[in-house]
């Protein structure tokens, strides 16, 4: 009988479920909410590839029921750069995390954003490794206690929307994952973005991350960001900050710019058509 | 001079071995580079970004040599013909998604031209000393094809041979060259396009359905879907079983995918290893070189002849799967073995193993040139008393 039948079936592979995410892990939202694009944009999924890096988050790809790949830590970018550069008829969209791509992935990440390669980068923010039992990253707050700065973190983390905004991204959001239909409408837009498109959102990880810093449950963290997240859409991405006190998020930059295969293409033509002017 | 539509540059030529090398992987079909410069493989990608453009290919100039293999198995798996070329240095990091291209069974061609190291080494001078590390360069256990070319003709011959292992395996194929080879030029014979061996990925015949990316045909290979072509499977480096889901746990998972990826190569060997033998009938000594060395061992071969010494050569063109059977029957046949190599002993332990009690001695040469084919003579004289 249709009731039977979850709406989003055909967009998972079941043989994959149940995921293998903790308890109040904002991931299944962020999955949730990029097959709610596809969908709503009635996408055919044949020429979707969902691609993704190792992490919690990387796992993804196996339960996503488009064309996926699972890559090494950190090269996600860099394959997906591959596929559509290759392939430019393919939709590429990426979901990692913030360590697979801005620490280990960094380099791959702001140079596809400064070609201006036609793919979209969702990231999942949860402050910390949660695969590995919770080490800080490129994104920990200055001073939370993870399992690797056991006396506080003194590392300043990355503002990601402003590091992808100064790269070159054509779009540039951030939400949490209170922000459903937000997340979702930016996704749908990404998507109908030609260009590198960047959406951060920021995710709970109260098994690991909260459970270091006062935040033992999923309620704990959406309370956070409940509280915290203030929308300034198109404010300056260099104050987009992320404090105990102040989330800031939005869609930052929407902006046209030639992607980078359309020119490989407008090249090429040209090419091939002073070859046969030469014949 | 060339063909009308420019693919296949047909005809005599006096080509750099570099310039050959993007030659055969356009006439193989190779339509996807991703590279990064490096001394002394720049040629082939500044080759490969004029040509590419003129055949309806890509070349994609990367960030470094992780995101160029990863580019390169992201364009294979988009059923787009690609490859890499670097040096040691590059390889360096390329091993790493070499690892993943094996475990994800991608076709795909690397070139390594090889230069002095380790670390920087010397950039403009040859080697021959990244050949382990072909074989042994990634964790976990694997097999590699790699192929080494001793003149540019053989560059040009082996780089279409690498793609075309690559598409019958399913699996990345090292070209092993040197600086030497790929600096140097020499007359190039490019075939008619027609005359040109061309192999292509095994195809599924199963509609999307029943599917399974990783479940091979008695071969051992599997048919390889594309994205985009509506199969909606899943790739993972993690190990899988032949729906490609992860099995992290299960140690029959392990063993098995482990084990076919690794037999598909080996049990094929027999199809894939090639060497060449000269003046070996009566031989009783055996120059075993490859690549750059290969030529210093022809010539001293040659010049004992003269001196009436009764020396041959083996030649190795493929390293992996090493060629332990043809180097065991002609161990079996010669008093002595002289092995060649621009490293400080690497092949030569492979030699070793496989000559078993036959006297093997190992000819060294670390820095600019290669052996002089006096010094080799000398060496096969020593051999013989």
């Amino acid at each position: 009988m249709s009731e039977d039948v979850h709406p989003f079936e055909t967009f998972l592979r079941k043989e994959m479920i149940p995921h293998i995410w903790c308890e109040g892990c904002g991931n299944g939202i962020i999955l949730n909410c990029y097959v709610r694009a596809l969908k709503d944009l009635n996408v055919n999924i044949d020429k979707v590839v969902t691609v993704s890096g190792i992490g919690c988050i990387g796992r993804v790809s196996g339960y996503i029921n488009t064309d996926s790949y699972h890559t090494t830590h950190g090269r996600a970018v860099a394959f997906a750069t591959g596929v559509k550069v290759a392939k430019p008829e393919l939709k590429v969209v990426i979901i990692s995390g913030d360590g697979d791509l801005f620490a280990i992935g960094g380099n791959h990440f702001i140079h596809a954003a400064r070609r201006n390669v036609d793919i979209q980068v969702i990231c999942a923010n949860n402050f910390n490794y949660g695969m590995t039992g919770g080490q800080y990253g490129p994104t920990t707050p200055l001073d939370a206690w993870t399992t690797t700065t056991p006396y506080g973190n003194i590392e300043h983390p990355f503002n990601l929307v402003h590091l992808a905004a100064a790269s070159g991204a054509v779009y540039v959001a951030r939400w949490t994952t209170l922000h459903l239909r937000r997340l979702t409408q930016s996704i749908k837009k990404a998507l109908q973005k030609e260009g590198f498109s960047f959406i951060e959102v920021i995710t709970p990880c109260p098994e690991i991350y909260g459970r270091y810093n006062k935040m033992k449950t999923g309620i704990d963290m959406m309370n956070w960001f409940r509280k915290a997240s203030e929308i300034r859409d198109y404010s300056d991405p260099a104050k987009a900050e992320i404090t105990p006190e102040r989330i800031v998020i939005g869609e930052f930059v929407d902006i046209e710019k030639p992607s980078f295969d359309k020119l490989l293409r407008d090249m090429a033509s040209k090419v091939q058509e002073k070859m046969v002017g030469e014949e | 001079m060339a063909g009308k539509d420019r693919v296949v540059l047909t005809g005599k030529h006096f080509m750099q071995g570099d310039i050959a090398c993007a030659e055969g992987a356009i006439a193989a079909g190779c339509r996807f580079f991703a590279g990064y410069p490096i001394t002394p493989a720049t040629e082939i990608a500044e080759r490969m970004a004029r040509r590419l453009p003129e055949v309806g290919g890509v070349y994609i100039q990367m960030e470094d040599e992780l995101g160029s293999m990863a580019a390169v198995i992201g364009a294979s798996y988009a059923c787009v013909k690609s490859m890499t070329a670097t040096s040691g240095p590059g390889f360096s990091l390329m091993v790493e998604n070499i690892g993943l291209a094996f475990m994800t069974e991608t076709p795909c061609v690397v070139v390594n031209v090889m230069r002095g190291g380790p670390s920087t080494g010397q950039p403009t001078k040859p080697s021959q000393q990244d050949v382990m590390q072909a074989k042994w360069g990634s964790h976990g256990d694997y097999e590699i094809i790699a192929l080494a070319p001793s003149s540019v003709q053989e560059v040009f011959d082996l780089t279409i041979e690498a793609f075309n292992f690559s598409e019958t395996y399913r699996t990345p194929v090292v070209v092993l060259a040197d600086e030497i080879i790929g600096h140097m030029r020499e007359r190039v014979i490019i075939p008619e396009a027609d005359e040109i061996r061309v192999v292509n990925r095994k195809k599924p015949k199963v509609p999307p359905g029943e599917y399974a990316p990783f479940r091979p045909d008695e071969d051992l290979v599997p048919p390889m879907a594309c994205f985009g072509e509506g199969y909606h499977f899943y790739a993972s480096g993690l190990t899988h079983d032949e729906s490609g889901h992860p099995q992290t746990d299960s140690a029959e998972a392990q063993r098995k995918l482990v084990q076919r990826l690794c037999d598909k190569i080996r049990k094929n060997a027999d199809k894939i290893v090639k060497t060449e033998g000269t003046m070996l009938e009566d031989a009783e000594v055996a120059v075993v070189a490859y690549g750059v060395t290969s030529r210093s061992g022809l010539s001293a071969v040659r010049k004992a002849r003269e001196a009436g010494i009764k020396a041959g050569l083996l030649r190795l063109v493929t390293l992996w799967p090493f060629p332990a059977e043809e180097v065991s029957q002609v161990a079996k046949k010669v008093d002595a073995i002289v092995v060649l190599e621009m490293n400080y002993g690497q092949i030569v332990r492979e030699v070793e193993r496989a000559a078993k009690e036959t006297p093997v001695i190992f000819l060294p040469k670390l820095g600019e040139e290669p052996h002089k084919p006096a010094e080799v003579l000398w060496a096969i004289r020593g051999a013989l008393q």
